[in-house]
């Protein structure tokens, strides 16, 4: 953000006078710029994450919270994970990194595909913004109701095992189409691969195609060409679309639930069902695990990739 | 029938019809002068557009409502007290409700019919015989000690902390068209006969209710109440429920009154928890469906209005109307033809077609085909109520939703065996 707001801020500092207040007065013009958004940032990000913070510090009972500073609340999500048996925290985190895994590994090559397609095959500008445009058609629905649409397609008596059963391929129906994480996985494909496919292409776009006939031009062969010049250059799209579907699927519970029959945990399950219970103390230190995980996550991932170098 | 209304058979059904001729003296004329309207938070299940309508012709009330699920209920009245001006809860959230101190006691003097209310809730009783008490039984928080007060009265007072709107015996739901073997006890939830095809509802509360029938029914164990076990007797039940879930036991939970539906009328499962509208709801669709009765008995529930303490003035007299309106009469009769109980039985009966009341409550074969309230024909004539009569449903009622002393740890634990 700063970055962005110092050319304006240069050009305004080299038509005041080139004294030594200018420079405090350049700082002062950034952060005036940078203000607006901090500030938004600072209410409907900081405040409540500070309030989630203290609140998982609270005592509680089935009524109220009382403000007296305890960590009971974190030694109740990390109960038992010290024995030899897996704790109820740590199955869920695995089960729900499981699903990111899963997950990232079918969109991301999949949203690659559709977008490099986008980009590089079709030729027509208007064409390839039409295209674009109906990979977003599915967002004119709510999500939940694109889940559920699988649901009659998938379940035992569904489309899916009826049609198997009528050409003779299958005997009994194959009972794991739903209700399973086959269709935990199948559900978050269809809901985030355009969450993918949007920052990939935006990528993509941007490559200078003179790059590309240089390297043809070095004798490059296509595979050369997308391994060492076009991957490289979509690096930014492949981070930013990776830190969204990481975060939609650890922070879900609606797909898992509904396409899990409520069978698979889900950190956002869990948090749900003691919110729902008026443990709100043991919520917040549920959500503050959960973000200390999500945020190590990207982490990691910004270590891969330096993305503020990138853009 | 005969056996709850013995005190006074006749006078009550002289003031019934009499009632029922008269059903709304006095109130109109006031409301119709300067319109009020309520906005009643509850749950969507009790919150019917034809109820609204009628009190709105009656008394010139209008109702808002704010539907929400059941758990929403309590959190709404526990953290956003000034949000509602009448709230359908159901009983065992009491104990959470009450000590937040944000509903008053209500003034059975001004309840007209104070004295009709079914005995189940004043005495625990159907038909003068005591029946299940485990768990959080509206008797046992039916009275407060005082208008402002916190704490439940052991015995009548003139304070009381929700008016009944309905109440249900709960049981088991099988597709008798899909499942060979006669189901009679709770224990076949867990039969590895059905293996694959069984449910049970992901509302921790209820569900550890439903999960400690089975227990008991298999004969592994007794609880001293299974609506407020001990640590040990929760870690007992959800290590049952572990077992049985990774032997693949369970198809999927629901949660959702409509997914139970789906799950029952798709064939996904073949027995399960249900709620009596969600049987009514499966046979509607033309798919076989029983609400079985089982011998270890049921699991019932109650809900009832409450009012929030802020409330006063011209809104607090519109919510007494609206609780008399609701108790006498019609909304209790186009309950029951749902398979519900309404609080005052009296006041329904007169409301009702006699061959309706014969066979929701009596337990007996319909003379001609029953229509629910919106028109759809739910039974054909000849058919019979699963569970037979109000006293035989009630009379067998085993425990009662709860909230346990060991709460937290149930949820706890009930995450766990999600997890597992």
């Amino acid at each position: 953000m700063t970055d962005l707001a110092l050319p304006a801020a240069e050009t305004a500092a080299r038509t005041a006078a080139p004294t030594v207040a200018g420079r405090p007065r350049r700082r002062t013009l950034a952060y005036l710029q940078a203000a607006p958004l901090a500030l938004v940032f600072l209410v409907f990000l900081v405040v409540p994450l500070v309030l989630t913070g203290i609140v998982s510090l609270w005592e509680y009972n089935e009524y109220e919270i009382i403000p007296a500073l305890t960590l009971q609340n974190y030694a109740d999500v990390f109960d038992g994970c010290l024995s030899a048996d897996l704790c109820t925290t740590l199955r869920t985190y695995l089960s729900t990194v499981k699903f990111v895994a899963l997950t990232l590994a079918i969109t991301l090559p999949l949203g690659f595909a559709i977008a490099y397609f986008l980009a590089f095959y079709i030729r027509s500008g208007t064409v390839r913004m039409g295209l674009f445009l109906l990979c977003t058609i599915p967002f004119w629905t709510s999500n939940v109701i694109r889940m559920i649409s699988w649901i009659p397609l998938l379940g035992r008596n569904g489309l899916v095992n009826d049609t198997l059963r009528a050409l003779g391929l299958i005997r009994a129906p194959i009972e794991g189409l739903l209700y399973s994480d086959f269709a935990v996985v199948l559900a978050f494909v269809h809901l985030d691969t355009v969450f993918m496919i949007v920052p990939i292409f935006n990528s993509l776009a941007r490559i200078d195609r003179r790059l590309i006939e240089a390297a043809r031009d070095c004798g490059a062969s296509g595979a050369q060409i997308l391994w060492t010049v076009i991957l490289p250059l979509a690096k930014p799209g492949i981070a930013i679309g990776t830190i969204f579907v990481t975060t939609l699927v650890m922070g879900d519970f609606v797909t898992v639930g509904v396409m899990g029959g409520q069978q698979i945990a889900s950190v956002g399950k869990v948090i749900q069902v003691q919110m729902a219970y008026l443990q709100f103390p043991a919520a917040a230190a549920n959500a503050m695990v959960l973000l200390a995980a999500v945020l190590l996550m990207i982490l990691g991932l910004t270590r891969m990739i330096d993305l503020r170098r990138e853009l | 029938m005969d056996a709850f209304s013995k005190p006074s058979r006749r006078t009550l059904l002289k003031g019934a019809a009499a009632l029922a001729a008269t059903p709304v003296t006095g109130f109109p004329a006031v409301h119709a002068a300067e319109p009020v309207t309520l906005r009643y938070l509850g749950t969507a299940v009790n919150q019917s557009a034809d109820i609204a309508r009628k009190v709105k012709e009656d008394l010139g009330l209008t109702i808002e409502y704010i539907p929400v699920v059941t758990d929403e209920v309590t959190k709404r009245v526990v953290t956003q007290p000034n949000s509602f001006d009448l709230v359908d809860t159901e009983y065992f959230s009491l104990k959470k409700i009450l000590p937040s101190g944000n509903l008053q006691g209500m003034d059975a003097k001004r309840i007209k019919l104070a004295d009709k209310i079914s005995s189940i809730f004043t005495k625990g009783e159907v038909g003068g015989r005591k029946i299940g008490d485990q768990g959080t039984a509206p008797r046992k928080v039916f009275y407060l000690e005082g208008q402002d007060s916190k704490k439940f009265a052991g015995e009548q007072t003139e304070w009381i902390s929700l008016i009944p709107t309905v109440y249900n015996a709960d049981t088991l739901g099988i597709r008798p068209d899909l499942i060979k073997i006669p189901v009679t006890s709770w224990k076949e939830l867990l039969n590895p006969a059905f293996k694959g095809k069984a449910s049970i509802l992901n509302i921790p509360s209820i569900g550890i209710m439903d999960a400690a029938m089975v227990v008991e029914a298999s004969g592994d164990y007794t609880y001293g109440d299974k609506g407020n076990m001990t640590k040990p007797e929760i870690d007992r039940t959800i290590k049952v429920l572990i077992e049985a879930k990774r032997a693949g036991q369970f198809r999927a939970f629901w949660q959702d009154f409509n997914e139970s539906v789906n799950l029952m009328a798709s064939g996904e499962t073949v027995i399960q928890s249900m709620w009596s509208p969600a049987v009514t709801k499966v046979r509607a669709q033309g798919v076989p469906c029983t609400y079985q009765p089982l011998k270890e008995g049921y699991r019932a529930w109650a809900s009832g209005f409450g009012i929030p303490k802020t409330l006063s003035g011209k809104k607090l007299d519109a919510a007494y109307d609206f609780i008399n309106w609701f108790l006498s009469g019609w909304a209790g009769a186009y309950l029951n033809r749902q398979g519900y109980y309404s609080a005052v039985l009296e006041t329904a009966q007169a409301n009702m077609q006699p061959y309706e009341w014969a066979f929701w409550m009596e337990g007996k074969p319909a003379e001609k085909d029953i229509l629910g309230p919106d028109g759809t024909l739910i039974e054909k004539a000849g058919a019979t109520r699963d569970g037979g009569s109000f006293d035989a449903r009630m009379g067998a009622v085993a425990c009662w939703n709860a909230v346990m002393d060991e709460n937290t740890y149930m949820v706890r634990k009930w995450n766990e065996f999600i997890a597992a």
